[in-house]
């Protein structure tokens, strides 16, 4: 079980574990829950630089699209390919199995606690 | 992560429009909070979207039994002697030969021959009609008829604050309403075994006066899902009984459904949905309606001249679309003839999801009448990236039994 206190969060709606350099990156129970059951995910390979605040993926749900933007700039080491073949992962466990990459990250920006993202989506 | 704008609900462009109009809530609407639903704006209100997940509730419409609260929708009542005769002018079909206790599907035409809102009309009696009409437009086609009633010996009234609407869907629906206590039928014995014997003569697109608890429901083998079901109208204040019964005798047999399942369904079904597939912009012909509009009637009403005349030569006409993978085609992305940059922009997607029981994406699109022809190829533009769709019969799915 994750501990959600102990993640940082964006405004996007994104958590990011941090793991020395690595950050593993997911979207919260409550973009899943906006969203509703995700059909497709579209992650960047690993290799892949990303650039914070730019649109690496895509989440998509029987109703919407949402945008998985890179919280952190660096390079992805890792794209969950479970999610990409059970996209359903992201719903059923958002903090965990349905985690959808890692970015061996040269800088970090300031994230919000759990705090301060719990009373972002007013909960 | 954000959402992209326009995609994230089922309604149409008006609701919007309508987000600065007081909220209005369902008459079930306690019962959808008890029941732990997302609630999305819909024409001013709040309805349910989902109540866990979309594609379990497609699923339970499509393998056994979804309930559906439509409160929303606007119920119009025509009374009078000449109600047939006002509704043959207001509307583009012949309402005056159907039968009392007969369903038709029409349609509310501008002068141009615009689509102003698809409706189901029920004629209820020798001299009475009621109109249903989606949430967003009802108000409108209250307005509308009301002005083109006027010479006519009828009264409208708009009684959608005073009329709920629950549809029970799927191959369950008819044995769980056979089993819900609680209905009967007017007259005299007024006993569930005569409810049972009009429910189980009902015929597709009838509908009969019933009682449940005593109180009136009008029972309608209506609905918007491609399966058989049922739709049932009663006053506000017996929704929730009525509601309760159904989930309690149906058990595991009946989900309840949000709007995002009722979209994929309908999309499925190749059911137009008023703001994507119908609009003022649209006439019958071009949505694959022309058989809505009964030409054929002597008298004149709004809009006949326009649709004799028909759309432009080069006007588009609505296809469907089907297509591999998993990306799915959403309302709004353009459509072209062609793979590569300098391809031409033929069309326009309407609506799209990956279909929940086909496993595909699906879509409907407004295209050049060149391409409509099946088995066409067509590309979509799916945020940047164009993916292959082939034109192919409406609907994409049609139940079996």
């Amino acid at each position: 079980m994750t501990d959600q206190t102990a993640l940082h969060y964006t405004e996007e709606h994104e958590w990011i574990a941090l793991d020395g350099d690595v950050a593993t990156i997911g979207i919260t129970d409550y973009a899943a829950e906006k969203l509703g059951d995700v059909v497709f995910v579209e992650l960047p390979g690993a290799g892949t630089t990303v650039t914070e605040g730019t649109v690496v993926g895509e989440i998509e749900s029987t109703k919407s699209v949402g945008e998985l933007f890179a919280p952190v700039s660096g390079e992805v080491v890792e794209a969950n390919q479970a999610v990409v073949d059970s996209p359903e992962l992201v719903n059923s466990d958002p903090f965990g199995e349905g985690w959808l990459i890692k970015v061996n990250a040269s800088s970090l920006p300031k994230f919000l606690t759990h705090d301060e993202y719990r009373a972002l989506v007013g909960e | 992560m954000t959402n992209e704008p326009g995609t994230t609900s089922p309604e149409s462009p008006s609701a919007a429009a309508s987000a600065d109009v007081a909220e209005r809530r369902s008459p079930l609407d306690a019962v959808h909070r008890a029941a732990g639903a997302s609630f999305t704006d819909f024409a001013g209100w709040q309805m349910p979207v989902r109540y866990s997940s979309d594609l379990a509730e497609h699923h339970a419409v499509r393998n056994s039994a979804g309930l559906f609260d439509l409160s929303h929708m606007g119920e119009i009542v025509l009374i009078g002697p000449q109600s047939a005769a006002a509704l043959d002018h207001a509307l583009a079909g012949k309402l005056s030969a159907i039968e009392i206790g007969q369903a038709k599907y029409s349609l509310l035409l501008a002068d141009d021959g615009g689509i102003i809102d698809d409706l189901v009309v029920y004629r209820t009696g020798d001299d009475r009609y009621m109109v249903v009409a989606n949430a967003s437009n009802a108000a409108v086609v209250a307005d509308e008829l009301r002005t083109r009633a006027a010479g006519f010996d009828t009264i409208v009234q708009d009684e959608s604050d005073d009329i709920a609407l629950i549809a029970l869907q799927g191959p369950d629906a008819r044995a769980v309403l056979l089993e819900t206590p609680g209905f009967g039928v007017d007259g005299p014995g007024n006993d569930e075994e005569d409810f049972d014997a009009k429910l189980e003569a009902l015929k597709y697109y009838r509908a009969f006066p019933a009682t449940f608890e005593g109180e009136p429901v009008l029972v309608a083998r209506t609905g918007y899902t491609g399966e058989d079901g049922f739709e049932l109208y009663l006053a506000p204040e017996r929704a929730t009984r009525l509601w309760e019964a159904l989930s309690e005798t149906g058990g595991p047999r009946v989900t309840p459904c949000g709007l995002a399942s009722r979209d994929t369904l309908r999309l499925e079904a190749g059911m137009p949905l008023y703001g994507h597939e119908l609009s003022r912009d649209i006439l019958p012909v071009q949505a694959g309606l022309g058989r809505v509009v009964a030409l054929a009637k002597p008298d004149d009403f709004v809009g006949r001249t326009a649709v004799e005349q028909g759309p432009a030569a080069d006007a588009p006409v609505l296809v469907g679309l089907a297509a591999e993978g998993r990306r799915a085609a959403r309302a709004d992305y353009e459509v072209f003839d062609g793979a590569d940059a300098d391809a031409t922009r033929v069309g326009v997607i309407t609506s799209g999801a990956l279909s929940p029981t086909l496993g595909h994406p699906i879509a409907m699109a407004l295209v050049a009448p060149g391409l409509a022809e099946p088995g066409r190829e067509l590309f979509v533009d799916v945020r940047g990236t164009r993916i292959a769709a082939s034109v192919v019969p409406l609907p994409f799915y049609k139940r079996t039994a």
